[in-house]
């Protein structure tokens, strides 16, 4: 039976080894002209002129702002669709309702949403022929083109992730453990924390990850709702289109050669998530 | 109470009983924050369509730059989803049936364009095929930046994990003793592929290639570096948003929005019901 053993016979469902190296190397020319040339590119160019100039481009005001402003945004919006992952994944893992299933498409819309529609809905909501942007505004309150907008707009396309990869894991979970906690005299938080959270750590780390990436690289719902007033409303991303399209290309290289590392450190902890604790599993496509 | 009313109640009750806490407050936190983030604005958007009325909407839709946008939209997501569909099942299938030096990484590898952000691939895209760049100069004097298969190629790659991660673990499935039987019953190596192994793979190959597609016709941030945006030509429905928004044309915006998004709702029932098939069919989605 093992093949292993008997290196020389092949087995009648395996392809003749010529017809796999042409598939394993045909694999390997299309990865490579779309994702592994695209990569080597972005630090190619970014350290064309050498370590300095891509130094000076990082450090230089507007640039150190739009890092400044990526980050911030990523640790309001990240939290938010933590708290909300966490509460959803509650509701619908662990109880049977009616509607549970349109809750669930509900919560998976963003990811068939245009970005720029993500933000448009906004601009339409708070912007000047809305009624809420006029009566805000009179407040002295701005949320579009400004800090405000951008959240909302990376709040929305980065909402279903962390729900997304917490609902079928608890579902799996199924409710045992907890009502073994409770029926011991757990509290209801008690039980959530010691019982249900180290469950789920995982899972809810590769969610947060995801979210991460994408709330840090988002570009066309961002890019609707910011204005680009440079400095101020301009996210990494934005920061590089303005660059580019200012032919300052070792600086936009340079900014994107950030992100790029972002998504690679993404990419080894994912995997690593994936290959030691089984996360990611359950969540299928993002 | 009576027992008849305590039956009906029984009936009617949104939720089965259960002695685990928090029913209450996590769905309400749930809804309060779906419909503040997601549903009102989204509501809003319809309502502004609605203000244009029938006449109005139509006027924008069948605009001819409008329709071109749409076209070309439409147009490039389909043919990236089809270029996905082939080259996404063959790296799926050296993914999970052949073992070499690197597959590891590789695997890790086809999710980039989940992590990457795509103004970042935008750029990398456009500088490497433009005539210029490293791609690009090899195919000189025929242009790939900066044209309609310039967006093909962005959309290859914003697609691609698309097609592998839900072909993948559907081929990983697979009873390698069917394959084993049909090659004793007689069958070549080609047959056993094209009528074994490809129909059991259908349901999942059309959900890839409509995720990839419908990913593709919203797509703006790796498309817009690469295309050139000529209008009638290279320009996406997407792009044709933001320029009207530019123009504080609020109404052009919200027309070509919506049809967008009643397109993508369809798009995403079609998903469901060839998921409800295959779970039919083949017990497993």
């Amino acid at each position: 039976m093992s093949r292993s053993s008997q290196p020389k016979f092949r087995s009648p469902a395996d392809e003749r080894p010529l017809a796999k190296i042409l598939l394993i190397l045909l694999s390997l020319a299309f990865l490579g002209f779309f994702l592994f040339l695209p990569l080597v590119s972005v630090f190619v160019e970014a350290f064309r002129k050498g370590i300095g100039e891509y130094y000076e481009a990082l450090i230089e005001p507007d640039a150190a702002a739009a890092i400044h402003l990526t980050l911030m945004v990523a640790a309001i919006a990240v939290p938010l669709n933590l708290a909300f992952g966490l509460a959803a994944s509650w509701a619908i893992a662990k109880f049977e309702f009616k509607g549970k299933a349109f809750l669930i498409t509900l919560i998976d819309l963003p990811f068939s949403i245009s970005p720029v529609i993500s933000g448009l809905v906004y601009v339409l909501l708070f912007g000047s022929g809305s009624l809420l942007g006029p009566l805000l505004k009179s407040w002295g309150i701005e949320i579009l083109f400004a800090v405000p907008g951008i959240v909302l707009a990376t709040v929305f396309v980065t909402f279903p992730f962390v729900a997304r990869e917490l609902i079928p894991l608890m579902e799996d979970q199924g409710t045992g453990d907890e009502e073994a906690a409770l029926s011991l005299g757990a509290s209801g938080w008690q039980t959530f924390w010691y019982v249900t959270l180290p469950n789920i750590k995982w899972g809810l780390l590769y969610g947060v990850l995801l979210c991460n990436a994408r709330a840090m690289g988002e570009f066309g719902a961002v890019s609707v709702v910011s204005g680009r007033i440079r400095g101020i409303t301009t996210t990494m991303p934005l920061h590089v289109e303005i660059l580019y399209n200012e032919y300052n290309m070792v600086a936009a290289f340079a900014v994107a050669s950030l992100l790029a590392a972002l998504a690679l450190v993404t990419l080894a902890l994912k995997t690593l998530l994936e290959l030691r604790f089984g996360a990611g599993n359950a969540g299928g496509r993002h | 109470m009576t027992a008849t009313a305590a039956v009906a109640r029984a009936r009617w009750r949104l939720k089965r009983p259960s002695i685990i806490p928090g029913f209450g407050l996590t769905l309400g936190f749930s809804l309060a924050y779906l419909s503040l983030i997601i549903l009102i604005p989204i509501a809003g958007l319809f309502w502004r369509t609605a203000a244009l009325g029938p006449g109005g909407f139509m006027a924008i839709l069948m605009d001819y730059r409008t329709l071109r946008a749409l076209y070309v939209s439409f147009g490039t997501a389909f043919v990236a989803a089809l270029v996905n569909v082939v080259f996404g099942v063959i790296v799926a299938w050296v993914l999970t049936r052949y073992n070499f030096p690197g597959r590891r990484l590789i695997d890790a590898m086809v999710d980039l364009p989940f992590a990457l952000p795509t103004a970042v691939a935008g750029i990398a895209l456009t500088a490497l095929y433009a005539p210029q760049g490293w791609v690009g100069s090899l195919f000189m004097p025929f242009r790939i930046a900066f044209t309609p298969l310039g967006i093909v190629i962005a959309l290859i790659f914003i697609g691609l994990p698309f097609v592998v991660r839900t072909v993948q673990p559907v081929m990983e499935e697979l009873d390698r003793e069917m394959e084993e039987a049909a090659a004793t019953l007689g069958a070549n190596r080609f047959q056993t592929i094209s009528k074994v192994i490809l129909p059991g793979l259908t349901p999942a190959i059309l959900t890839g290639f409509a995720l990839a597609f419908a990913r593709g016709v919203g797509e703006y941030g790796s498309v817009i570096f690469i295309a050139g945006n000529i209008p009638y030509v290279s320009e996406i429905a997407p792009l044709l948003i933001v320029i009207k928004l530019e123009e504080f044309n609020y109404a052009g915006a919200t027309a070509i929005a919506t049809i967008m998004l009643l397109i993508s709702f369809a798009m995403l029932f079609v998903i469901n019901l060839i998921q409800a098939w295959s779970r039919r069919r083949y017990g497993n989605a």
